[in-house]
């Protein structure tokens, strides 16, 4: 390949990867602005759905962050760290899930005592 | 391992540097940092469990609560800041993989290390204004979780800035070779996973404590 191509090349692919930075900033600033927003609305709103739609953006966000930023997707070359993600994200839930039941679960036990 | 070479297809994360050995070897670094990130990944999400499980008014202890302590503002700031970091440590690395030369690829490590002292800035003097009103961990339980988990953050963000500085010398000593972009590489992954969660933070600490 003769130089001039090559470096055409590559200014190419350089635009293609500051596009999917640029995205990914573009996406995390929006689902950032959107939960602050809503709870500077302060009483205006539903709490319970303020507190749902934070959830959501923020679970979206974390998907941004992983294909943007990460470069994380679900191609077959990024499988095994897909897996890695997945699993992972599965010791969590059951570690963090399981801590939330059993100590809310003897808060309320406790409150009943007292 | 199929997994490894994939690495180096990734736009950002990998680097144009070295022959086919140079390659496996950074790769294979690489795929290390991501286990030990997915092993911090697990210590935060039990931080913030244990927060979760001290947003109760039995765990203030007749303290101050989420609403007395966090302002939108402040929260605002430094979410824009870490997140903005985010950015242009992406930039420095696109500068790394398409040769853009040193000076370039310092320039945009030099802003990102200067928005994470910002960042750890604004941190410092949030917790020092709470251990000034008298909000120290040991005044209630959702205060020492409180003081586990965001500190614990900011103590990651020391941590990679100071590997920053390290990174930044040895590029102006020695300039950018195969080694040092394997380096860069992982400090990327870090510093981005830093910013994933401060996600988490902003959404249940500051957001849900403030809603």
């Amino acid at each position: 390949m003769s130089a001039p191509q090559s470096s055409k090349l590559n200014a190419q692919g350089y635009r293609h990867d500051l596009r999917g930075y640029l995205t990914g900033f573009g996406l995390a600033v929006v689902l950032t602005v959107i939960p602050f927003a809503m709870v500077a609305m302060g009483d205006t709103l539903d709490r319970a759905t303020v507190i749902g739609v934070v959830a959501v953006l923020g679970v979206v966000q974390l998907f941004v962050h992983l294909r943007y930023f990460l470069h994380v997707d679900f191609s077959p070359e990024e499988r095994e760290k897909v897996y890695l993600l997945a699993f992972s994200a599965l010791l969590l839930f059951l570690m963090a899930a399981g801590t939330i039941w059993v100590l809310v679960n003897m808060n309320t036990r406790m409150m009943g005592m007292g | 391992m199929s997994g490894t070479s994939a690495i180096h297809a990734a736009p950002g994360l990998s680097y144009e540097a070295g022959h086919d050995h140079d390659h496996d070897a950074a790769g294979k670094a690489l795929w290390g940092f991501w286990l030990f990130m997915m092993s911090d990944l697990i210590l935060f999400g039990l931080f913030f469990a244990t927060y979760a499980t001290m947003l109760d008014p039995m765990s203030y202890a007749g303290g101050p609560t989420p609403r007395d302590l966090f302002e939108l503002p402040g929260a605002a700031m430094e979410t824009a800041v870490l997140l903005t970091s985010t950015l242009t440590f992406g930039l420095a690395s696109l500068a790394v993989k398409y040769e853009q030369g040193r000076g370039r690829v310092l320039g945009w490590l030099g802003v990102t290390l200067a928005l994470g002292l910002v960042f750890l800035g604004l941190e410092v003097r949030e917790f020092a204004h709470m251990i000034a009103i008298g909000a120290v961990p040991q005044r209630s339980g959702f205060l020492s979780a409180f003081f586990g988990l965001v500190p614990l953050h900011g103590l990651h963000v020391t941590a990679g800035a100071i590997w920053l500085v390290i990174l930044m010398v040895q590029i102006v000593g020695k300039g950018i070779d195969a080694g040092l972009t394997s380096r860069l590489a992982r400090l990327a992954l870090f510093w981005h996973f830093l910013d994933i969660i401060w996600i988490g933070i902003f959404s249940i600490v500051y957001l849900g404590g403030i809603v």
